[in-house]
């Protein structure tokens, strides 16, 4: 799981080896996705390829407008983003003490660590037409497919974290006095901390990933529900706009996870080199 | 052998566990078919083809879009990590299309490419780009300069010095990408072929269920589960042989 760590750091924002004057900096940083916007607009202009496919960037930036304004936009993230967290707080709940247990006791972590090592690397989305036949294709059975899909990797993390802890740490706390309930909320879990939030910011894109799946296999008022039916009209500036939208909402998600963390780990020295 | 067997005992356990609420009728057979039904579909599905047939289907996509992925990836990860000028132009990039889930992009593939293999490949291999680049790329940064100093010192040309020295030590962060990478290869094959295709694994599951053949539905899904797991394994072994040099 350390490597995961590692993944979570994007580039973009590390320093140069050799820092140029900034404005040449910016402009080399901008120019990527201007280029795009750029290429993008020109082939929409002069009909380089079939609108159907590329449709023109201006009507793509109206439709968004138009969602935005109307409020589609707003009802449709809400649904998928209230379906997704609620997945995803459910697989916390669960997944979190849950791993913990499978470190500190080892009935559980006999019973429970196959049971993880099959479903962590399983494509959970084929449980799908499982949990619509058990629980229909409203709110339910989506929140349980995202709980289910993001629970194996909470609990991965909540093991490793709580593994990883140093005895040091706790042989110290044990020996000035505290005692095994302070120990665990005062030492173990702060101590186990880094790790478990590595494991919940994998699990929550992968929550956003199956919701968005889930919506285009079983429709509701979502993004992704939205965008397949955009697809069935052959609506591709629908798609177009369908994308962006649930990438706004898939950064507001990851950026969001990224400020709770370092919310929460404001005493760590990982938030302090920064 | 026996040290196998009692980690995996918690899974018999539920197998049995499944078979018995099912005998027994405290689950209803409409929601549950009992296990060795679903054996028996199973062991149908593999007499009449069906079953291989579909998963080399869905085996070719996964392959092709990973193999892609990998090879681009890595490429675009060392750019980024070797070339500034590079990093500076590719990485707002990167971070712009990290947080998309990628399952949005299936009605744009679909626009794109269709019904057919083209545009699950395409999806695969856009999914599992990012995990292989950034990899890559925290593996090369994270590479001892000092390693590289000596290389260069005793002589060794840059090619030598990428592939002899920075890619043994990237190495560690590049197999977490690509695990990372083949997992999400296997979600995003069967999600494309659950929402559209004609063949396929996902598409027997979706299929199956559609016609209300629940036993069969379930050994499709459980053929899916146990090729997840056992690429899984096997990618750790794989990960295992090539890290044994590390103390």
């Amino acid at each position: 799981m350390s490597g995961q760590a590692a993944l979570e750091r994007l580039p973009g924002r590390s320093g140069w080896a050799r820092p140029g004057p900034w404005l040449r900096i910016a402009a080399l940083r901008a120019s990527g996705i201007v280029g795009v916007l750029v290429v993008w607009a020109i082939v929409g202009q002069f009909g380089l390829v079939r609108p159907f496919l590329v449709p023109p960037l201006p009507a793509v930036v109206a439709q968004l407008g138009d969602d935005v304004v109307t409020g589609g936009f707003a009802i449709s993230a809400a649904s998928t983003l209230y379906r997704a967290l609620a997945g995803f707080a459910l697989a916390c709940a669960i997944g979190i003490p849950v791993g913990i247990l499978i470190s500190r006791n080892r009935l559980v972590g006999w019973f429970v660590t196959p049971i993880v090592s099959v479903g962590f690397p399983t494509p959970t989305l084929a449980f799908l037409p499982i949990f619509m036949l058990w629980f229909g294709v409203f709110d339910l059975s989506k929140i349980v497919m995202t709980t289910f899909s993001t629970v194996f990797t909470v609990i991965a993390a909540a093991d490793a974290g709580t593994r990883g802890v140093e005895r040091h740490l706790v042989w110290s706390a044990e020996s000035l006095g505290a005692k095994r309930t302070a120990v665990f909320f005062e030492v173990m879990l702060p101590a186990a901390m880094p790790q478990i939030l590595t494991g919940l910011q994998v699990a929550l894109p992968l929550a956003l990933i199956v919701e968005v799946a889930a919506e285009m296999l079983m429709g509701g008022d979502g993004l992704g529900g939205r965008m397949l039916q955009a697809e069935n009209y052959a609506d591709s500036v629908g798609v177009y706009a369908g994308i962006i939208e649930i990438a706004v909402v898939g950064a507001i998600a990851v950026g969001g996870m990224a400020r709770l963390r370092q919310r929460l780990l404001r005493w760590h020295v990982e938030t302090a080199a920064r | 052998m026996i040290g196998t067997a009692i980690r995996y005992a918690p899974l018999l356990i539920l197998a049995a566990l499944w078979e018995a609420v099912t005998r027994l009728g405290i689950v209803p057979r409409e929601m549950l078919p009992p296990l060795s039904t679903v054996f028996v579909a199973f062991v149908g599905m593999l007499r009449d083809g069906s079953l291989p047939a579909n998963a080399a289907q869905s085996f070719l996509r996964g392959a092709a879009g990973l193999a892609a992925a990998i090879v681009v990836g890595f490429l675009l990860g060392a750019g980024m990590a070797l070339r500034p000028r590079f990093h500076a132009v590719a990485g707002p990039l990167v971070q712009a299309f990290y947080p998309l889930p990628k399952t949005a992009l299936v009605p744009l593939v679909m626009i794109w490419f269709g019904l057919g293999d083209m545009g699950k490949i395409v999806l695969i291999f856009l999914g599992c780009l990012l995990p292989v680049t950034l990899g890559t790329y925290n593996g090369i940064r994270g590479v001892d300069r000092v390693l590289v100093w000596s290389a260069r010192s005793l002589g060794a040309r840059p090619r030598e010095i990428l592939l002899e020295v920075m890619l043994p030590a990237a190495l560690p962060q590049l197999l977490t990408g690509l695990r990372t990478a083949t997992a999400f290869a296997f979600l995003l094959m069967v999600a494309s072929e659950l929402i559209i295709a004609n063949n396929g694994l996902g598409y027997l599951i979706g299929s199956l269920g559609d016609n209300g053949a629940y036993p069969a539905m379930y050994a499709a899904i459980m053929t899916v589960i146990a090729l997840g797991f056992f690429a899984d394994r096997g990618f750790a072994a794989l990960s295992a042989h090539l890290l044994r040099w590390r103390a």
